[in-house]
């Protein structure tokens, strides 16, 4: 798990706020009308964000994918 | 070697032979009188040569599902009459705008509505030209002979193919129904021209980008060149755009690539022109009255002569606006309310008197009836 | 690439961000329809995708394979062309409830009827979107839309019932929710040789959603969590079902397909005179 981390596009995110409901850990908040990592420590990366986010703007990738 | 093959044939089957010669490999229709034999005809021959034939639910989808064959690469061809031509119009639109080269036979009745369903008219040659909305390129051929249907079923696949458009077949039921001796030519003898593919590897294919002749090259679908289509205003990836340059010079040059090109399409008769003063302009089924009627008004000292256009779109400005130069009057026969006139009338009216002779019956026009008319104005 | 390694390798990324509104459930259940594809593991030269006109047919040009994006209602008629013309291709069709079942309908049945080889998806958001709000075929009885003011007096197809009456040869549904199944009923619809319809329910919380009170897009999503039962259990437990919407396979039963049939013609008469 360690290798793994939570990314987002900000771009693509419309700030839709599926993801924020669907995520067991309250990882994520919506700001200014996008969606933001607010606590990546909690993020157990079960996916439930990438699975159901319509915009593909949030995913479960590798620590060294970070931007 | 030449190879020819005398034939009886009527025009609808004619129109089958010139397809296949011209290599026709899908066709999609809906049953209609009076087109309906091209159908079966196609039905049966095509198969046979490894070919597809499909009889869609409605010429909506007739006119749609060879769209999508000629995407994947094939020659494709449907054939309606008036109001299956009507269900037709907003998927030619579709060709014309995403440049997908297809055929569509339109063997006229008489209309409007379900109007006179086996009897000869000539009322969709307006249609012909604006049936779908917005601005488009139209190539409508008219032949009149069921030798002619071949060769210009032919040239109709070739303009098609040349520069990525659909092309009207507008034949009649005069000529799709009658019968005469043809010659089947040797392949050897026939043109026959196909669309330019792209030569650049797929990552570099950009699929609407014109070449010089103003015509993108086409990849067919599965060829491994990915690419979008699509009936909105779109740039030269073929992504959608409402950039309104783009806009404007997609339009222009969708029409631009046939009309500057006419040159190479322009196909027509004179008939006793070279003194003529006066002219019969007639089309289709009528002009076999029309040129029986020179002959009759020869005979009684009326120098009379025929201009035939077979390129009825685009509309033969040049050649019309010298006949209108030389002549003292002109007729425009057709079975119709006078809709060719309107465009012989625009161009050559400022040079000489055009008048129209006109009948809507369902019969065809008889020699007769064209030399009564002008005997009586003369 | 900001972005998985699905999308990366299906989606035409630099088209992203599309123009579904936020929230919208088209964009999920795209996502179900490409791994769907990845899965299976499909040349992506030989993956033809076709839509109509709509919110549901700007899917295709989200994505890198041969795309069609046709005129509306018209995408299962075009489809057929390509499909037949080559039959090599997998042709997947998307459509939306209005675009497959109102101005398609014909094509729709009549596709069915032959049993041709497409993929059809139907994005069903129970209304038209894309022209700001209107009731369409799909639409429940009473609800509201811009064209149905006084709440909607026409009752609703069950478009799985009618694709299946028709002659589909599958049928399923899936859910904007229910994103694996979803993904797994549109993997078996593939790899059936036939017709396949898999409808996908779909959200639109900017017409549909606020027009009727369904809340934001996350309880949109929460109805079908709480209201869909899978047809399994349903079966096994009628009362469980009882008022709930039922997904998954409703119909698996292979007949022979159109162009394998037309093709054992050609190969009976081709070469043969006239």
């Amino acid at each position: 798990m360690a290798d793994k981390a939570l990314h987002l596009n900000k771009k693509w995110c419309k700030g839709c706020g599926v993801c924020v409901g669907f995520c067991p850990k309250q990882v994520l908040k919506i700001e200014d009308n996008k969606c933001v990592i607010a606590y990546p420590e909690k993020c157990i990366h079960c996916g439930q964000c990438e699975l159901r986010c319509p915009d593909n703007a949030i995913y479960i990738g590798g620590r060294s994918d970070e931007q | 070697m030449s190879n020819k093959k005398y034939k009886l044939l009527q025009g609808n089957e004619a129109c089958v032979e010139g397809a296949l010669a011209a290599g026709m490999r899908f066709f999609a229709g809906y049953p209609i009188t009076p087109s309906t034999e091209i159908a079966e005809i196609s039905s049966q021959r095509l198969p046979l040569i490894g070919g597809k034939f499909i009889q869609m639910e409605d010429e909506l989808a007739s006119m749609a599902a060879i769209i999508g064959a000629s995407l994947t690469g094939l020659k494709s061809m449907t054939a309606t009459s008036g109001p299956g031509f009507s269900l037709m119009q907003e998927n030619i639109g579709y060709a014309a705008i995403t440049e997908t080269p297809c055929v569509i036979v339109n063997v006229q009745r008489g209309g409007p509505s379900t109007g006179l369903p086996t009897s000869p008219a000539q009322g969709d040659v307006m249609q012909a030209k604006w049936g779908t909305h917005g601005d488009h390129p139209v190539v409508a051929l008219t032949p009149n002979s069921v030798q002619e249907t071949y060769e210009y079923t032919v040239k109709a696949f070739n303009i098609a193919e040349k520069y990525r458009t659909p092309v009207i077949l507008l034949m009649d039921e005069t000529v799709g129904h009658m019968r005469e001796k043809m010659i089947i030519k040797d392949p050897s003898e026939i043109e026959v021209i196909n669309r330019k593919k792209p030569n650049c590897k797929p990552i570099e294919y950009i699929a609407f980008k014109p070449d010089k002749d103003m015509v993108p090259p086409m990849a067919a679908f599965g060829e491994g060149y990915r690419y979008h289509v699509t009936g909105l205003v779109h740039d030269e990836t073929g992504f959608p755009t409402n950039n309104n340059e783009v806009a404007e010079n997609l339009i222009r040059r969708l029409v631009e690539k046939i009309e500057k090109n006419i040159e190479d399409f322009s196909y027509y008769e004179e008939y006793r022109l070279e003194d003529a003063e006066v002219v019969i302009v007639a089309y289709g089924g009528v002009s076999r009255s029309a040129k029986y009627a020179v002959d009759e008004l020869r005979k009684k000292n009326i120098k009379a002569g025929m201009f035939r256009p077979i390129t009825i779109w685009p509309f033969l400005e040049k050649q019309i606006r010298e006949v209108g130069l030389r002549a003292k009057e002109i007729y425009v026969a057709e079975m119709n309310l006078g809709q060719y006139f309107l465009e012989v009338e625009r161009v050559a009216g400022k040079y000489c008197s055009v008048k129209k002779i006109n009948k809507v019956n369902g019969e065809l026009m008889t020699p007769d009836e064209i030399i009564n008319s002008i005997g009586g104005n003369i | 690439m900001n972005c998985n390694s699905t999308t990366k390798n299906y989606y035409r990324t630099e088209k992203l961000p599309h123009i579904w509104c936020p929230g919208c459930g088209h964009g999920t259940l795209l996502n179900a329809v490409v791994r769907a594809i990845e899965k299976l593991g499909l040349n992506k030269d030989e993956v033809v995708v076709v839509s109509g006109i709509g919110c549901s047919s700007r899917a295709p040009g989200y994505l890198d394979f041969n795309t069609l994006h046709t005129t509306h209602g018209r995408a299962l008629a075009f489809a057929t062309g390509i499909k037949f013309a080559n039959p090599k291709l997998h042709v997947i069709v998307i459509m939306g409830d209005g675009d497959s079942s109102a101005i398609g309908g014909n094509h729709l049945i009549h596709a069915a009827r032959r049993n041709i080889d497409l993929t059809t998806i139907v994005f069903n958001n129970n209304i038209y979107g894309m022209t700001g709000g209107q009731y369409s075929p799909t639409t429940p009885y009473g609800d509201f839309a811009t064209t149905s003011a006084y709440g909607n007096i026409e009752k609703p197809f069950d478009l799985c019932s009618l694709a299946q009456g028709a002659g589909s040869t599958y049928v399923g549904r899936g859910t904007a929710y229910h994103t694996r199944l979803m993904q797994n009923l549109v993997e078996k619809a593939i790899q059936n040789k036939g017709f396949s319809f898999v409808e996908g329910l779909s959200i639109c919380p900017t017409y549909y959603g606020r027009k009727n009170k369904k809340g934001d897009a996350f309880e949109m999503h929460t109805f079908y969590k709480e209201n869909c039962v899978d047809i399994k259990v349903a079966e096994k437990d009628p009362e469980k079902g009882k008022n709930k919407i039922l997904i998954g396979e409703f119909h698996s039963c292979p007949k022979p397909e159109y162009t394998e049939s037309y093709q054992v013609i050609i190969d009976r008469f081709q070469g043969m005179g006239v």
